[in-house]
């Protein structure tokens, strides 16, 4: 007899996916050219040896500890929560983190394995710059090239980054093919890797591309919902209602909800970006308005056309930019284990003030969406409930954005 | 037999070597495209190779990037590709078709429909770059019902084990990328490809194509010692990337380049006689 979607949200260990070969039910996968099956193969193989090796994962918390500034705080808006007078309202504080976002939980850990495969050159995509300065202070403190692809338009809307990333060693390379955003920047990437492969290991910031990344990438950034998970119950003495994360393509999101997946009373709400709207067709929310599809080497949810071409996405947050989304999303949608919904540019701007003025946060635009999210939740959920918000950014690179937004001349 | 195992066959009767040219559908416009592959069949093509435009091309080079560039700018769709060889069909039917391309437009498609439409069209062969066997899935069964031949590529870095699981799901030929790398690079080292050409040889008894730096009649002609057939791209795509305003001249510069390809080619085969 078929399975109802809850049945199988029942029996569903959400701790042993992806299976063997990167498939979450029918997405993920590795659909890549066939020069990178190797290099795939010999880098999965080589993070199944160090993903449990103690040794491996004591290097990984000293630094996650030392040079990260972990554990991130979750710190209770007070403030805000009464303010919006529903539920009570934590933020877990990725924004302290050096480099300024949870991006460096994931580079850490990919610079690490790269120094043990013995590769001595890193390349990284990169959409608001965030990953690729991550990237770039890793390399720069280990010793490594590092070479990171940005979008040519990206590159015009996060200066400051393409400038910390210079400081840092890296070349910033533009990227001037198809729609010069992130997705583009990962192409090149990709190409980069095709042609390098030899010397070269391709650090992914996100939980998108081909097995074993959206493992790789989950596994690093689930350092965020372990502590959320230790923190909460140390300060509420019980696990939250409800998670909010924003998704891009869904790293610093799963990092959160993972840790909780098995725990049924929890709610998980990913944020898209909704751009002008769904209606308007200017967004970048895949999983709200898309259809699945393949792209980046894995099966997902994608804003495509309808003979499957790509198409340009909108979102005033840069890092949320991207036509496709983390393949353990699409999963967890379709076994509604998790829920999608979107916030538009507007609405996102709104959660920026409202944090940076009750809380004295300023976060960044694509951590807003969640913001703005989880004050509706708030409301709907009432004052007894609790609610963790992933404040994944601080929104110091997003100055100039929210400037021109406003008209402001700085 | 099917189109692409007649040519192969017939080819070796003659002891020649197969030319295999790949342009994108839909460039420089949609409508150059069928009189482009009637010129490339006359210029020396044993089979075509048409490029599908994607937007997200992973596998390919600049040039390439901007072939699908120019062919979505006027809509090409995987639709029109096909219409575009239907219409190829009516004044050829024994060059082979071969669609080059990525997995999203058929995986939008559906499988079992493309595959059917593909048939119909007249098309002989599917090489998906981002579709390893692995992930076939219920593709191979589709291609299969239909009588198309799953072409798959082997690359610098496949293992012994991965070219003999390739070599089992592969048929009508084996494209063979002669170095690490998209296409439109220049690199070859053409003794490396001719050692892992013999390998294959040993492992299938299908022909052994090579692709990827060929850009010469030179390289063509020294190459085709090694395999069986030659696959050239980016060189001539890069003839219809500087005439792209001029549809006869994309037409001359192609075909002349092809045709200079094909003597070389020839010349080296009478050589060896
Ligand atoms: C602060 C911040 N949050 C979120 C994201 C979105 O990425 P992901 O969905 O992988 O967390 C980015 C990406 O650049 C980011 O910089």
């Amino acid at each position: 007899m078929a399975k109802t979607v809850e049945d199988m949200q029942m029996t569903v260990d959400y701790s042993q996916f992806p299976d063997v070969d990167g498939h979450f039910g029918t997405y993920g996968g590795r659909f890549v050219p066939e020069t990178l099956m190797a290099p795939l193969a010999e880098l999965s193989e080589a993070y199944l040896r160090y993903r449990n090796d103690p040794e491996f994962l004591r290097e990984f918390d000293n630094d996650a500890t030392q040079f990260v500034g972990r554990p991130s705080p979750l710190y209770f808006a007070e403030r805000w929560s009464k303010k919006i007078g529903g539920a009570r309202i934590y933020l877990k504080r990725e924004d302290l983190n050096h480099t300024g976002a949870h991006k460096i939980n994931n580079a850490l850990g990919q610079a690490l394995l790269a120094k043990r495969m013995g590769k001595q050159r890193v390349i990284a995509e990169t959409g608001a710059g965030q990953h690729g300065v991550a990237t770039a202070t890793v390399a720069a403190r280990l010793g490594m090239d590092c070479v990171v692809y940005m979008g040519a338009d990206d590159i015009q809307r996060q200066s400051p980054n393409v400038f910390r990333m210079r400081l840092l060693g890296a070349k910033v390379v533009p990227v001037t093919s198809g729609t010069r955003t992130l997705k583009d920047a990962l192409n090149e990437a990709m190409r980069d890797w095709v042609t390098n492969v030899d010397d070269t290991f391709y650090i992914i910031g996100t939980v998108a591309g081909p097995h074993p990344y959206p493992l790789m990438v989950r596994d690093f950034q689930t350092i965020i919902g372990r502590e959320t998970r230790e923190q909460i119950l140390e300060q509420e003495g019980r696990l939250p209602d409800a998670l909010v994360a924003c998704v891009g393509g869904g790293s610093n999101a799963i990092g959160l909800f993972h840790p909780f997946l098995n725990d049924a009373s929890v709610q998980m709400h990913g944020v898209e970006a909704g751009g002008s709207g769904i209606a308007s067709g200017q967004h970048a929310a895949p999983l709200c308005a898309g259809k699945p599809g393949v792209l980046h080497g894995n099966r997902t949810y994608l804003m495509e056309d309808e003979w499957g071409q790509i198409i340009g996405t909108h979102s005033i947050s840069a890092g949320l930019d991207y036509p496709g989304v983390g393949p353990e999303h699409a999963w967890l949608k379709d076994l509604k284990r998790a829920v999608y919904c979107s916030v538009t540019d507007e609405e996102a701007m709104q959660g920026f003030h409202a944090v940076t003025r009750t809380e004295g946060i300023i976060p960044a635009l694509e951590t807003a969406h969640a913001l703005a999210r989880a004050e509706t939740l708030a409301k709907e959920l009432g004052p007894d409930k609790i609610i963790v918000v992933n404040l994944s950014g601080r929104g110091d690179k997003d100055l100039q954005t929210v400037a021109n937004h406003e008209g402001i001349t700085l | 037999m099917s189109r692409i195992e007649a040519r192969f066959e017939a080819l070796k009767a003659q002891g020649r070597r197969a030319l295999i040219p790949y342009v994108t559908a839909g460039d420089p416009n949609p409508g150059l495209t069928v009189r482009l592959m009637h010129g490339l069949v006359e210029a020396g093509a044993d089979i075509v190779e048409l490029g599908v435009p994607f937007s997200d091309p992973i596998g390919d080079g600049p040039v390439i990037q901007l072939a699908c560039e120019r062919s979505l700018a006027h809509g090409t769709s995987i639709r029109d590709v096909l219409n575009m060889v239907r219409e190829f069909r009516e004044t050829d039917s024994e060059t082979p078709v071969v669609l080059m391309g990525y997995m999203n437009p058929i995986e939008v498609m559906g499988y079992p429909r493309f595959a059917e439409a593909a048939a119909e069209a007249g098309v002989d062969g599917v090489l998906t770059v981002d579709m390893p066997p692995e992930e076939m899935g219920d593709l191979s069964e589709c291609l299969a019902g239909a009588g198309l031949d799953p072409i798959f590529l082997i690359a610098p870095t496949t293992t012994e084990a991965r070219m003999q699981v390739i070599c089992d799901h592969a048929r009508g030929f084996i494209y063979y990328v002669s170095l690490k790398g998209v296409t439109g690079s220049d690199s070859l080292d053409i003794g490396a490809v001719a050692a892992r050409v013999d390998r294959l040889n040993q492992m299938t008894g299908l022909p052994v194509g090579v692709g990827f730096g060929i850009s010469t009649a030179e390289k063509a002609a020294q190459m085709s010692q090694a395999a069986d057939a030659i696959v050239v791209g980016s060189a001539l795509v890069r003839q219809i990337q500087e005439n792209a305003d001029d549809d006869a001249a994309v037409l001359s510069k192609v075909t002349g380049l092809l045709a200079s390809m094909r003597s070389a080619m020839d010349a080296e085969v009478t050589a060896a006689v």
